[in-house]
């Protein structure tokens, strides 16, 4: 059996996976990058507006730090928000260090923009292809310090020693299949595992995501033992195209675009959804709203509402918003210098994720995550426009350096089961969530093995093993089980969510777990079999779309991007909370931890959120 | 998903037929290079790619494509389209006449139908240096550039590396060592970047002026024709010509 060994192993190669890759290399470590798409194909390459970063006079990390829990309606960690505001500034200069092409003010140096939820504009960017040119600026770093990648390898498991408690647990590697070659490989990490795989948008129809964005690290950490936090913060991106999902920066908005109804009226200010930032609000405002004019009649074609950039002038949108006219023509059809953009709101980013410290740690030794997987919690309830590059390079470097055994300060987020406040008691489900079959009598052996080699070697095993099953056996195919899910998920766990619908997605989430019991892969050849890896792929929806749906079940308020139609209010005394869901061995556990808004010089206060 | 497939054509106003080259070297059948054809329900707005995806899901999963990000970012999905390198998901089927013929890029080996290996065009990306050096950095903030020389390089910075220059380029097709448009064209990206400064230019320069390097191409603008990025390609190597003919007059 092939078994690369490295120090550092980096699952995944956006922006928080090359990140975390340099800065584990910086500390010496011998770091490999074993990522399912070549580095620049990453979905990172799609992020258009910018960087949050206090650059300027008259703006300080701790403004930063102030509009990010404000936006995050105060569920973000404070420890882990100003970390994020401390080093970004740095980590901006850094990517300018390395040649990244940041849009420029007449005196030199790099541009910055208001954006939603800001209170100065200190969006730093690189036309409207920031995430572009930070994934090239990155991965050229790593060919030039040479780093390892294995691309299209797709990290398929964990390699985990099995002791009852997650707490106890060993992070030894990981299990990649050799898409080219049809090889199961174990990689052995001596140092640490960093999961950086982004996205899950595909749990959705409407997305902005790339197909590639399954949840595969959140899914597999979850099966490992380690915590999901916080899953039913889903952002919807107010302005995204309604035939493909594509994203229209809220850059656009930034620069003075406007939304319009179908009566012609500027309905943030019209309708009093935010009357003083209107179409600068925090994103969750937005995506409601618009959904609120098309539920009222107010919608053209009843599905979508109107972006204008015309009055912004040609030179202004050749200058600095040029690939939007390049994304509304191609995807849409629509010229933007001539005509209004229709848009309507998308699935875009996950604020929840792998329950990690401000280190990127996790609560299983050795298993760190870093960027959109992740959940620090930097975002809370809402992410601000902005702040998700930041948190791939800030929290990625942390990861990274961590991994490879750099002297850091200990986390004060803490991790792990044991930091329980509170079990969920109430939660009724229509099914049983879980694995399906799942004996509580059989408990894990309590960590017979002990041997990291052997911990990888079984964990390749039990791979070759599945992968053999999917490939040699009859059955149904996955592609009908994910759009089904997905349906259901857009259709039922959407911008507006009720408990019926949320029951309703539970059931077609099992349904699709019971399916999944006979999936078969059609395609026999070992040679960049797609069939299989999307097969694989669709087992981490199914979790994902499950863990997101018990926690919006579960969570009997309106905060941020989770609105509920029975529970209109943000309810601070009951749910000033984190949601967590363990695995717990395929009958998954749902509780709660506390929120920190205790941070480094003050207490944030929950304040009402208006824009 | 047959099924569905099924309804989903009898209610389409209007399908389309696809021509898809097929070829597995481990599976019986299709060891042999062949054609499939597929009949899909046509939508206003369709792409290449959505018409691909349709296929795999509901007739074959097996029929094999590198795709990801959906919105021509990724360059994942550079294909040969009706006799010309495009990007499938940026390519509208009402653009193209039908059915419409989908191949593997030619130039390069085919890995299994669609997809062709990569290594040979990383690897010329990779040999030019292709990342920012320079010994002056100033301390705690950004180097100073001017909008014009930002505006020089934007083009050049907006390659997906999706490799279709490549494939379109009858002189890599014929020199398997030349550098190639897109490895030229990170060249110029980095050497007409005021910040790395005169002495890494003269380097740079260096590096293109290789035996496969700039001299080799003829200026048949067939990389700039399929650059889904609309990045002048030619232009930029036929500037790096008269910047090392000028560099080079300087130390006669």
């Amino acid at each position: 059996m092939t078994l690369h060994e490295h120090d550092v192993i980096v699952v995944g190669a956006g922006g928080a996976g090359l990140r975390a890759a340099i800065a584990a290399h910086e500390e010496g470590a011998d770091v490999a990058m074993v990522t399912k798409l070549h580095p620049v194909r990453s979905h990172t390459g799609a992020a258009e507006g910018g960087i949050n970063a206090a650059l300027r006079d008259g703006d300080d990390w701790e403004l930063h730090a102030y509009d990010t829990m404000k936006g995050s309606d105060y569920l973000g960690d404070a420890p882990a928000i100003e970390t994020l505001a401390q080093d970004a500034p740095e980590e901006v200069i850094q990517l300018e260090h390395w040649g990244m092409p940041f849009s420029r003010e007449d005196d030199g140096r790099v541009s910055q923009r208001p954006f939603g939820g800001l209170s100065f504009p200190r969006t730093t960017y690189a036309g409207a292809e920031t995430g572009h040119h930070l994934l090239h600026t990155m991965y050229e770093q790593v060919v030039k310090r040479g780093i390892q990648v294995y691309d299209e390898f797709y990290v398929s498991e964990l390699a985990v020693t099995d002791h009852d408690d997650p707490e106890d647990r060993e992070c030894h590697g990981v299990v990649a299949y050799d898409i080219k070659s049809g090889e199961v490989t174990g990689f052995r990490a001596t140092d640490g595992v960093v999961l950086a795989t982004g996205g899950d948008g595909q749990v959705f129809d409407h997305t902005t995501n790339a197909v590639a964005n399954t949840g595969d690290g959140p899914a597999m950490a979850y099966r490992a033992g380690v915590p999901v936090e916080d899953m039913e913060f889903v952002q919807f991106h107010p302005t995204t195209l309604p035939s493909t999902g594509v994203l229209i920066s809220e850059g656009v908005r930034g620069e003075g675009g406007i939304l319009y109804n179908d009566e012609g009226e500027r309905f943030m200010f019209e309708y009093g959804y935010a009357s003083n930032a209107g179409e600068l609000a925090s994103r969750d405002v937005v995506a409601r709203a618009e959904l609120t004019e098309v539920n009222n009649g107010r919608g053209i074609n009843d599905e979508y509402v109107h972006l204008d950039m015309r009055h912004l002038g040609d030179e202004r949108i050749y200058d600095r918003l040029e690939n939007i006219i390049h994304l509304a023509e191609d995807f849409e059809g629509v010229n933007p210098v001539e005509e209004p953009m229709p848009v309507k709101p998308g699935q875009h980013y996950h604020m929840g994720g792998i329950e990690t410290n401000e280190n990127g740690q996790t609560c299983i030794d050795g298993l760190y995550a870093a960027g959109e997987c992740a959940c620090a919690s930097v975002h809370g309830s809402n992410r601000l426009g902005g702040n998700a590059l930041p948190e791939l390079i800030v929290l990625g470097a942390r990861a990274g350096h961590h991994a490879a055994g750099k002297d850091m300060e200990a986390a004060q987020v803490p991790t792990g089961p044991s930091a329980k406040s509170e079990d969920e008691t109430s939660l009724e489900t229509p099914v049983s969530p879980g694995e399906i079959g799942v004996d509580d009598d059989v408990a894990a052996d309590g960590g017979a093995i002990a041997d990291p080699k052997a911990v990888v070697e079984n964990a390749v095993e039990r791979e070759r093993q599945r992968i053999e099953e999917l490939l040699e056996r009859d059955g149904t195919n996955h592609a009908e089980i994910r759009e089904d899910l997905q349906k259901a998920m857009t259709e039922n766990v959407n911008v507006f969510r009720n408990e019926e619908g949320l029951k309703k997605a539970l059931e077609v989430i099992r349904e699709c777990r019971e399916r999944y019991q006979d999936v078969a892969v059609a395609d026999p050849s070992r040679t960049f079999n797609t069939d299989l890896i999307h097969t694989i792929e669709t087992r981490n929806l199914i979790d994902i779309a499950e863990t997101i749906t018990l926690g919006a079940l579960a969570r009997e308020e309106f905060r941020g991007a989770h609105w509920r139609q029975e529970h209109q209010e943000r309810k601070d005394d009951e749910w000033l909370k984190h949601t967590m869901i363990s695995w717990n061995g395929g009958s998954p556990d749902l509780y709660y931890k506390p929120v920190i808004l205790e941070g480094e010089n003050k207490e944030y206060e929950p304040k009402v959120r208006s824009y | 998903m047959r099924e569905r497939a099924e309804a989903n054509l009898k209610d389409a106003e209007e399908t389309v037929k696809l021509k898809v080259f097929r070829y597995d070297p481990e599976v019986e059948g299709k060891k042999d290079p062949r054609f499939d054809t597929f009949r899909v329900p046509f939508k206003k707005g369709m792409t290449v790619l959505d018409a691909l995806i349709f296929a795999r899901d509901h007739f074959d999963s097996s029929l094999t494509f590198r795709h990801s990000c959906r919105q021509a970012i990724c360059g994942s999905d550079a294909l040969f389209v009706n006799g010309r390198q495009r990007l499938g998901c940026k390519t509208q089927m009402s653009e193209l006449e039908w059915p419409v013929r989908i191949e593997p890029l030619p130039h390069a080996e085919v890995v299994k139908d669609l997809v062709v290996d990569m290594e040979h065009f990383y690897d010329q990306m990779e040999s030019v240096e292709p990342y920012f050096q320079t010994d002056e950095l100033p301390s705690g903030e950004e180097q100073k550039q001017t909008r014009e020389n930002r505006e020089k390089v934007k083009m050049s910075t907006r390659c997906i590396w999706c490799s279709a220059c490549m494939s379109s380029c009858n002189i890599a097709a014929g020199d398997n060592e030349y550098l190639g448009p897109a490895a030229i064209n990170k060249a110029y990206r980095f050497a007409m970047d005021e910040r790395e400064g005169e002495a890494m230019k003269e380097h740079r320069l260096n590096i293109i002026e290789q035996e496969h390097g700039v001299w080799r191409c003829q200026t048949q603008f067939s990389c700039t024709e399929v650059c889904p990025k609309d990045i002048p390609l030619t232009e930029h190597i036929q500037e790096l010509k008269r910047e090392a003919v000028k560099s080079n007059l300087k130390f006669w």
